[in-house]
Parts: C-alpha cells; sequence; structure tokens
C-alpha cells in the first residue's frame, strides 16, 4: 500500500482521484464477495473461506509493509477463528462475516482515535518533554493559573451558550417556514453558513466587526449601525468579556442552519393525525407545539443539541483566526495548540484531557439514550 | 378532508354542542391559521435576512475597486458605483512560494472527493453489523464508537502524524511501515476517513436500524445471507441517508483546517490553509480576503444547491419511524 500510494503520489493530481478510488472499491468489492459467500454450505466454499482467512489479514499486514512474523500470525488467526467459526451457534461464516464488515472501520479507530487518545492521556502525566513523571502537576499548572481558569470558563460559556441558541432560532425558524410559500428558499438562506468554512466565516464577520476611529467613515456594518443610531464606533474584539459573546454570534450564524434544517426534517415526520387530534380538542397553536411536535420530535433534539454541544466544546478554527486568543478569548481547543507549538506537550495534553473530561457527561447521556432506543425495539 | 359529507348520527345533546363545535372550530381556523403565519413569516423574514447579510456583504465587497472598499462600506454601493473582478484575477495568483491559491483549488478537489467516499463505504459496511448483526457486547461496542466521537482532534493529530511517519512496531516487531508519504494526498485522505468514522457510524446507524425487522427477516427466512442483505436491501433503503451525510461530509472536509494544517503542507495544501495564511499575513487587504473567501465559498454552494433535494429527503428517510 505505502509502495502504490507514494506511485500515486508522483501523478497530477486530477488523476490520482479516480486511480485511488477505483483501488479502493476494488478492495471492498473483493470483501463482498468473500462476505456473499460466507455463509454457503459445501467444501468449495469451505475451502475458498479457510483461504480467505488467511489470506486477508496477510495480505493487510503485507500491505502496511509488514514481515514474516506478521503472515505467521495472520495463518494462526486464520486457523483460530475459522475453527471458532465453525463452532458457532450462529452458522457457518457468522464470525467471518462479522469481522468483514466491522474490522475496517475498527482497525482506522483503533489506529486513529483509540492509540492516539491513550498515548495523550499519558503524555499529560509526564513533563514537558515527556522524560519523567510528574503526577497532577500539569492539571494544577492549568488550574491555578488565570489564563487557565479563564480558558476553562470560557468553554463553559461557549458549551452553554451556543447550542441552546442555535437550537431555538434553528426550531423557531423551522416551525415559522413550515408549510409556507418558498420554503425551500427560506432553508437555503439560513443554511448557506453550514456550507462556509470556519475560516471563511471569520474572514465574513472580522468585515462586520471592523472598526475606524470615530469620525471616520465606518467600513464594518455592525459600527455603521452604531452610528447610524447615534454612538460611538466599538471595538468588538478587544474589550472583555463581551468579545466572547462575539466570538459565539459566529458559530451560532453557523450552527443555526445545522439545526433548523435537520428539526425542519423532524417536524414533517410528526404524525398529522395527532396535530389534527390535538386540534380537535380545542387546543391553540402553542399548546400543540409544546405538547404534540417537540415530544415527537425529541429524539432529534437531542441529536442535534449532542453535535452542536460537541462543536462549541472542540471550537478551534474561529478563536484562533479571528483573535487567536487575544484579550481573553482563549478556550480549551486553542490553548492546546499554542502549548503545542510552545513545546509544552504535557500541558497541551493535559488539556486535551480536561475537554475530554467535560465532554464525558454529554456522552454519557447519550450512551443510555441508545440503549433505551435499542431497549424499545 | 375536502369532500367528505358528514353522516347522520342520532346522537344526544352534547355530543351535537360538541359536533358544532368542532365545525366553527373549522371555519375560524382558515383565518387564524393566516393571521399567525403572518406574524411567523415576518419573524422568518428578519431571521432570513439577518443570516445572509453577512456573506452579501463579502460577495459585494469582493467585486469592488480596493480603493472603495477600503474608503467606503460595501452598502454604499450604490452612491459609490464601481466593479471589478480585477481581485479574483489577483487573488487566485496569490500565495506562497510552492503554491498559489488556483492551485490549491484543485488541491481541495483532490482531498475532498476521497476522503467524503472512503469513510461513507466503511462506515456502512460497519452500521450495518452494529445494527443487524447480532454478538455478544454490541451494544458495548456501539457506544464506544459513538464516545470516539468526542476525543478532539487536537489530541490524535501528533500522535497520528509520528504513526504516519514513523510506522508502529512493538518490541522488534514492526506492525507496519510508515507510509513515506510527505507531500501527498494519502496522509489526509486517511486522517480524515479516520476522523469522520465515529459520526459517520453513529448517523448511519440510525437509518440502517430503523428499517422494519420484518424485511430483513423475511430475506434471511429466503436464504440471503449478511452480504446479501446488505448489498440488496440495506444499501438501496439507505441511499438518502448516505447521500445526505455525503454532502455533510464533503463540506466538513472541504472547510477543514485543522488536518490540513498538520498533515497537508506544501504543495498539497487545500484552499482553507492558503486562506489562513493569507488573512493572517495581509490582514488588512480586504480586496484579497474577500475575494479569497468567496472562491472558497463557491464550491461547496453549488455543491449544496444542486445536492439539496436529496440532503432533505435522506434526513426526511430517517425521521419518519414507522
Amino acid at each position: 500500500m505505502s509502495a502504490f500510494l507514494g506511485w500515486i503520489s508522483t501523478l497530477p493530481a486530477l488523476a490520482q482521484i479516480p486511480l485511488v478510488l477505483l483501488a479502493f472499491l476494488a478492495v471492498i468489492a473483493l470483501l463482498i464477495f468473500f462476505l456473499e459467500i460466507a455463509p454457503r454450505t459445501g467444501r468449495k466454499f469451505t475451502i475458498i473461506r479457510a483461504a480467505a482467512c488467511v489470506l486477508i489479514p496477510g495480505l493487510v499486514f503485507l500491505a502496511l509493509g509488514s514481515v514474516l512474523w506478521a503472515a505467521g500470525a495472520a495463518t494462526l488467526f486464520g486457523a483460530l477463528f475459522f475453527y471458532l467459526d465453525y463452532r458457532s451457534k450462529q452458522g457457518v461464516g457468522y464470525l467471518f462475516q462479522l469481522v468483514g464488515f466491522l474490522s475496517p472501520a475498527i482497525f482506522l479507530l483503533a489506529i486513529g482515535l483509540i492509540y492516539p487518545t491513550i498515548q495523550t492521556t499519558i503524555q499529560a502525566f509526564m513533563n514537558s518533554r515527556g522524560t519523567r513523571f510528574v503526577g497532577l502537576e500539569n492539571f494544577i499548572w492549568i488550574f491555578t493559573q488565570d489564563t487557565g481558569i479563564r480558558t476553562v470558563l470560557n468553554t463553559v460559556v461557549w458549551v452553554l451558550i451556543v447550542p441552546v441558541v442555535s437550537t431555538i432560532f434553528g426550531l423557531a425558524y423551522a416551525v415559522f417556514i413550515d408549510k409556507s410559500r418558498g420554503e425551500k428558499i427560506f432553508k437555503v438562506l439560513v443554511f448557506m453558513p453550514m456550507a462556509i468554512s470556519f475560516v471563511g466565516a471569520s474572514i465574513i464577520w472580522r468585515f462586520v466587526y471592523a472598526v475606524r476611529p470615530a469620525g471616520q467613515e465606518q467600513i464594518g456594518l455592525l459600527n455603521q449601525v452604531v452610528v447610524w443610531l447615534g454612538g460611538e464606533p466599538i471595538s468588538w474584539l478587544s474589550n472583555e468579556p463581551w468579545n466572547t459573546l462575539f466570538l459565539i454570534v459566529v458559530l451560532i450564524w453557523i450552527q443555526t442552519g445545522f439545526a433548523m434544517v435537520i428539526l425542519s426534517a423532524a417536524i414533517k415526520g410528526v404524525p398529522a393525525e395527532q396535530l389534527e387530534a390535538a386540534e380537535l380538542d380545542g387546543t391553540n397553536a402553542w399548546q400543540r407545539f409544546i405538547n404534540v411536535t417537540v415530544p415527537g420530535i425529541q429524539s432529534s433534539l437531542v441529536v442535534v443539541l449532542t453535535t452542536i454541544s460537541i462543536a462549541s466544546l472542540k471550537v478551534f478554527d474561529i478563536v484562533r483566526t479571528m483573535t487567536a486568543g487575544a484579550n481573553e478569548t482563549s478556550v480549551i481547543a486553542n490553548e492546546m495548540y499554542s502549548q503545542w507549538q510552545g513545546f509544552e506537550v504535557g500541558r497541551s495534553a493535559a488539556f486535551a484531557v480536561v475537554l475530554f473530561l467535560m465532554v464525558l457527561p454529554i456522552v454519557i447521556y447519550n450512551a443510555r439514550q441508545i440503549q433505551k432506543q435499542r431497549e424499545i425495539r | 378532508m375536502t369532500a367528505t359529507v358528514p353522516a347522520r348520527v342520532a346522537v344526544d345533546k352534547k355530543t351535537q354542542k360538541q359536533l358544532a363545535r368542532g365545525e366553527k372550530f373549522g371555519a375560524a381556523k382558515r383565518t387564524k391559521k393566516r393571521l399567525t403565519s403572518r406574524g411567523a413569516t415576518i419573524a422568518a423574514l428578519v431571521i432570513a435576512v439577518l443570516w445572509t447579510t453577512p456573506t452579501f456583504g463579502l460577495f459585494i465587497s469582493s467585486i469592488r475597486p480596493p480603493e472603495e472598499i477600503l474608503r467606503n462600506g460595501w452598502w454604499t454601493i450604490f452612491q459609490n458605483p464601481g466593479f471589478t473582478l480585477n481581485n479574483y484575477v489577483e487573488v487566485l495568483a496569490a500565495g506562497n512560494s510552492t503554491l498559489n491559491l488556483a492551485g490549491a483549488f484543485i488541491n481541495s478537489i483532490a482531498i475532498t472527493l476521497p476522503a467524503t467516499i472512503f469513510p461513507l463505504v466503511l462506515a456502512s459496511l460497519a452500521a450495518y453489523a452494529f445494527a443487524w448483526i447480532k454478538f455478544p457486547g454490541r451494544n458495548w461496542m456501539f457506544i464506544g464508537v459513538f464516545a470516539l466521537q468526542i476525543v478532539p482532534l487536537q489530541m490524535a493529530l501528533v500522535p497520528l502524524l509520528s504513526l504516519f511517519s514513523r510506522g508502529l512496531s512493538i518490541g522488534d516487531v514492526e506492525l507496519f511501515a510508515s507510509l513515506n508519504a510527505s507531500n501527498a494526498y494519502s496522509q489526509v485522505w486517511i486522517a480524515h476517513t479516520i476522523f469522520a468514522l465515529p459520526l459517520a457510524i453513529f448517523l448511519l446507524h440510525n437509518f440502517v436500524s430503523q428499517i422494519p425487522s420484518e424485511l430483513i427477516e423475511a430475506a434471511r427466512v429466503d436464504g440471503a445471507g449478511h452480504g446479501q442483505i446488505f448489498f440488496r436491501i440495506v444499501l438501496p433503503l439507505t441511499m438518502p441517508a448516505i447521500a445526505s451525510f455525503a454532502i455533510f461530509q464533503f463540506l466538513w472536509v472541504w472547510n477543514d483546517l485543522l488536518v490540513a494544517l498538520v498533515f497537508a503542507d506544501g504543495r498539497v495544501a487545500p484552499m482553507t490553509k492558503l486562506l489562513a495564511e493569507i488573512t493572517g499575513s495581509r490582514g488588512q487587504d480586504w480586496n484579497l480576503l474577500t475575494a479569497g473567501a468567496f472562491i472558497s465559498i463557491l464550491v461547496p454552494l453549488i455543491v449544496f444547491f444542486a445536492l439539496q433535494r436529496y440532503f432533505v429527503r435522506g434526513l426526511l428517510a430517517g425521521s419518519t419511524k414507522g
């Protein structure tokens, strides 16, 4: 694989796309071929399966540039695998299929997310060069420093405001435009910021917040409005603590469209009969909304709130490109990057762990939610 | 609801009254609905205007001559007319020593297309397994995958980068060799694929698990294995969901800065990275910034406008459960 990717990188950019896609799809086609024949009985299929059990892991290991050891391990693995599979209660080929479906994703997650997470967690308890165990020193450093506490607090502010406000705006907008004329155009207008990169959005909003000294003509829209109302132009991004709020506006602007699109689809899924029944009972529009629509879209609301919460906990690009954390606007993700650039790997990792701990409640809540849904099913 | 004639049924007085109230309510409903919808429409209009103004201002600014941009606000375009495409010409040639914005545009395409397709294929395989193959520890494993969403990218970037450049070996056994592919797209493709998987598996699982179980069981009774069920039943039925997630993934990869900062260097850098560089080094060149930002917005907007049909349909497919 390494050789293939090396060769492909010498080609022109646009020629690489079809080639790499073809190679990928060929591998997937082979995988699906084996999955197809896995449950069939008969000596021929048994032999093919047994061969695949040894060949596929072997090929994967070879592709990743490994040695004879790997091939040996693959053979052993394949034999064991085949034996277990044959004895499985679920029928021939069961384990084979399971691994075929799951292993590509799980393998990538293991090397790309699980292994790095463990490594970072270990680093959080090491000194800046990762050579000596220092216990909780890095965490103590974060929570005894003004800027450290400030950074954590700012992140809390982000995660409290952004999900709630964008969900409320998105939900209200979705309800307002539901079944109205030109609904599609309305949707597109608010969803558009979602298609804009955080860097692009930062440029847009820096332009809105741009400030000129009083008396000169303003080029930033917000200050022009202030001047029209008879005020003095304000430097929005340098007066703390309000500057954090002006950064938060940018993320709200981006995420509202996301909330709106998903909630709008969910609203359309609320059964019309329920709404009509409530209407016949003499409820008004607000009561119908609270008692019928909201319970009907509850699971979508949870997904939206979760996704936006996680996005705002991890916010990086906006802070980085608009203020780079100056004037007390820093957030954890930004501080992590700054510490890493300053070769304070231990502190950077400690920030990562703090962030991880902050997201944990959200995940636990969602996990319980998922489990509940599965029990219903 | 229009042409139904109510059947005459013998009822007592109380029910008759109730029915009458229902009819009156039906008549009043139409006018009432129009009234509330007028207020709602105004509110919606206000939100729509607030949400579009910043982008609109950026677009207007990008086609104004540089001196005008710096002298007065874009809303004075009618008092100070003047249009030019020079900003666009200039910004396409701007950049650093190895790359200009036009080249970065091509890079963005070369990074985004594979990085959209890889995770979708792998995630739909995994989502099927989590939804329809029973195995011990399935719930915990699924929750584990969901939980990986929260691993901040920053936490994974550096170890992953060293994994790519040095390989991984435990003791003397080399698990895999280095990718030796700096200045190539492969690192970025793999990184984006990995980072997209948790959310993709989670969302696709939601759709896949909502397929009526009778359908799957009927196929199984007919002798279809998991491979056939996946390919013939699940994949076609989840196509709308896959399409809508593909659009999201496309937008995310196209707009990503952080992964690009770490994995795509030199001549393979995408547009966001170059744009961030231009923002940093010439923060006051509003003519270049506005034109550059608008070029980077253009492709996502085209994709979004062209495919929004599919994507609303896909989201609908998931939300209407039987």
